[in-house]
């Protein structure tokens, strides 16, 4: 067998591999080769402390920064050089850290403006059965919501476009007790339904049911791979990477 | 009561008819810009020259053509358009992510080429364009008589106005321009293809423009520089309604017509300057502009 088909086979259900990634914001290199990898259907946390470059490596992935390194392959596609505009289309659902609810946009036209990427995204009676809070408010403007609803709003958007693979960036941060919990129980709900998930999170009580791996990143690299199973032994090794 | 003060019911109406028509103008210009800045942050100095090139492209169609008005209504605001398209394909894409100073440069650099160029080949004087034979006569009104193709002046400015404004507001592409203006780097991350939506959005300010110059062309005549002097004026209306506001410079470009008509009938030396003086005040009370968000 050529050794092109061999990687194509074993490739196959590898959703997101990164390799050597390095990406620049300017001048700034903020990216030093980072690596990871995700089958479909899995689950990741990327962890680290504030300006490890979590939301960097999840904005380096949709062509967000400035220049980049290395390989990004999502589904066995090369998209290092490729338009931002085209990646989304590989099935590749992105939530900004900062929600980007557009406030010039209604609930409804926030969640109908992602373009179908691929056959197999909710409906829009779906979503609104998932969030009620959108269906009561579907004519409100976007950045009249509440910070849970506008989360609520920048998850259910991506949702609905068949995107399989989601970055998320930091879902959690400051919403209250029962928000998060909500926001858990989707999640429980894509993955049963096979979704893949890269999940930078701070709030490790939340992400550490949900997901089968843990990236440690600092300053741009990968410096620790945590199994869900190794989560009792390494507690102490994550609270150093962690604590400030 | 009018009488008293010197100035007949008729005058007084009479100009604020024309400001309507000039207003209805300034709102399809401004308009066009509004769109252009909204998306491009680029605030184009072409605009006047691109009004003009509607009107001169309406003028050669039928001098070499034999297009007559109706086809120039629909073909000038298509090939100027184009114009535009290629234009920020080729020169303003690059100048997305340097200060909004080069922009404003090129624009009026281009503006410069291109009045120049037709000065060089018509001269300065106007050209007269004949109002379509379907519009010619008018109606008496009782304070003054209006010619038909003003009063269609006023009628198709605001249509585009009001089409371009549902376009924008209740549409899926207008729900895209929209995002564009607020935030175009997620938009693209959503897999939309915002260079294109950015070509496309200066093409269609662009065409607002030419669309006014052949509107405008039976009225003022077909010159070179016949937009060099109204882009300021629209600029100002542009900067008093808010930058990027597409309700805003559609009520602005109106009120602002009205507003020189009224002018010119109370104060007449000072209608040239009206806009200007609203435009300062405007700047020190409300720097966003009546309609712009802070
Ligand atoms: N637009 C930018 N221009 C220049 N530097 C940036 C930019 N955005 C982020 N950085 C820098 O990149 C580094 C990584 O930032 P990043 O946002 O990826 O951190 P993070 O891990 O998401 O942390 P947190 O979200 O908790 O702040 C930081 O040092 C930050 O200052
Ligand atoms: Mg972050």
């Amino acid at each position: 067998m050529p050794l092109d088909a061999v990687e194509a086979k074993t490739g196959a259900d590898i959703d997101l591999q990164i390799s050597d990634l390095h990406a620049w914001y300017g001048e700034s290199h903020i990216l030093h080769g980072i690596n990871l990898e995700l089958r479909r259907g899995e689950i990741v946390t990327l962890l680290g402390r504030n300006g490890a470059g979590r939301t960097t490596t999840l904005r380096a992935i949709m062509g967000l920064t400035g220049k980049r390194t290395g390989s990004i392959k999502i589904k066995g596609t090369e998209t290092v050089g490729m338009p931002t505009h085209r990646i989304a289309h590989l099935g590749v659902g992105y939530c900004p850290e900062e929600r980007g609810v557009y406030a010039s946009l209604s609930v409804e036209e926030n969640l109908l403006l992602p373009p179908v990427v691929k056959p197999g995204g909710m409906t829009l009676e779906e979503l609104y059965e998932m969030f009620p809070n959108l269906a009561e408010r579907r004519d409100s403007r976007g950045t009249q919501l509440s910070g849970g609803e506008q989360q609520m709003l920048a998850m259910a958007r991506i949702l609905r476009t068949g995107a399989d693979l989601l970055l998320l960036d930091e879902i959690t941060e400051g919403l209250a007790p029962v928000i998060v919990e909500r926001l858990g129980q989707v999640l429980t709900f894509l993955r049963g339904r096979g979704y893949t998930v890269v999940l930078v999170e701070q709030n490790f009580h939340f992400a550490a049911p949900l997901a089968d791996r843990h990236y440690v990143i600092e300053h741009g690299q990968v410096v620790e791979t945590v199994l869900k199973e190794e989560l009792k032994e390494k507690t102490e090794l994550l609270n150093s990477y962690l604590s400030v | 009561m009018m009488e008293l003060i010197g100035i007949s019911p008729q005058v007084l109406l009479g100009q604020l008819l024309l400001g309507l028509i000039n207003g209805s103008l300034y709102a399809v210009l401004s308009l066009g810009l509004a769109i252009i800045f909204g998306l491009l942050n680029i605030v184009n100095f072409t605009h006047g020259a691109q009004y003009m090139l509607g009107a001169v492209a309406a003028w050669a169609g039928l001098k070499f053509l034999g297009l007559n008005y109706w086809w120039a209504l629909i073909l000038s605001p298509v090939v100027v358009g184009a114009i535009g398209v290629l234009i920020e394909k080729t020169m303003l894409k690059r100048l997305a992510h340097v200060d909004h100073l080069y922009g404003l440069l090129l624009t009026f650099g281009l503006a410069l080429i291109f009045e120049g160029s037709l000065v060089h080949w018509l001269g300065v004087s106007g050209q007269p364009y004949p109002v379509p034979p379907e519009l010619r006569g008018g109606v008496n009104l009782g304070f003054m008589f209006l010619p038909w193709y003003r009063g269609w002046v006023v009628v198709a400015s605001l249509t585009v106005c009001l089409l371009t404004w549902f376009l924008i507001e209740r549409t899926k592409i207008g729900a895209y321009l929209r995002a564009g203006t607020e935030n175009p780097a997620l938009l693209k991350a959503f897999g939309v293809n915002v260079p294109l939506l950015v070509s496309l959005a200066y093409g269609y300010g662009v065409a607002l423009a030419a669309f006014s110059g052949v509107l405008a062309a039976p009225i003022f005549q077909v010159s070179p520089l016949m937009g060099s002097n109204l882009i300021i004026v629209v600029f100002a209306v542009v900067v008093i309604g808010g930058m990027g506001s597409i309700t805003g410079s559609i009520f602005t470009g109106l009120m602002m017509g009205v507003i020189e008509g009224l002018t010119k009938v109370f104060w007449p030396e000072a209608s040239a300057t009206v806009i200007f003086v609203i435009m300062a005040i405007v700047l020190l009370v409300r720097p966003a502009g009546l309609f712009g968000r802070a």
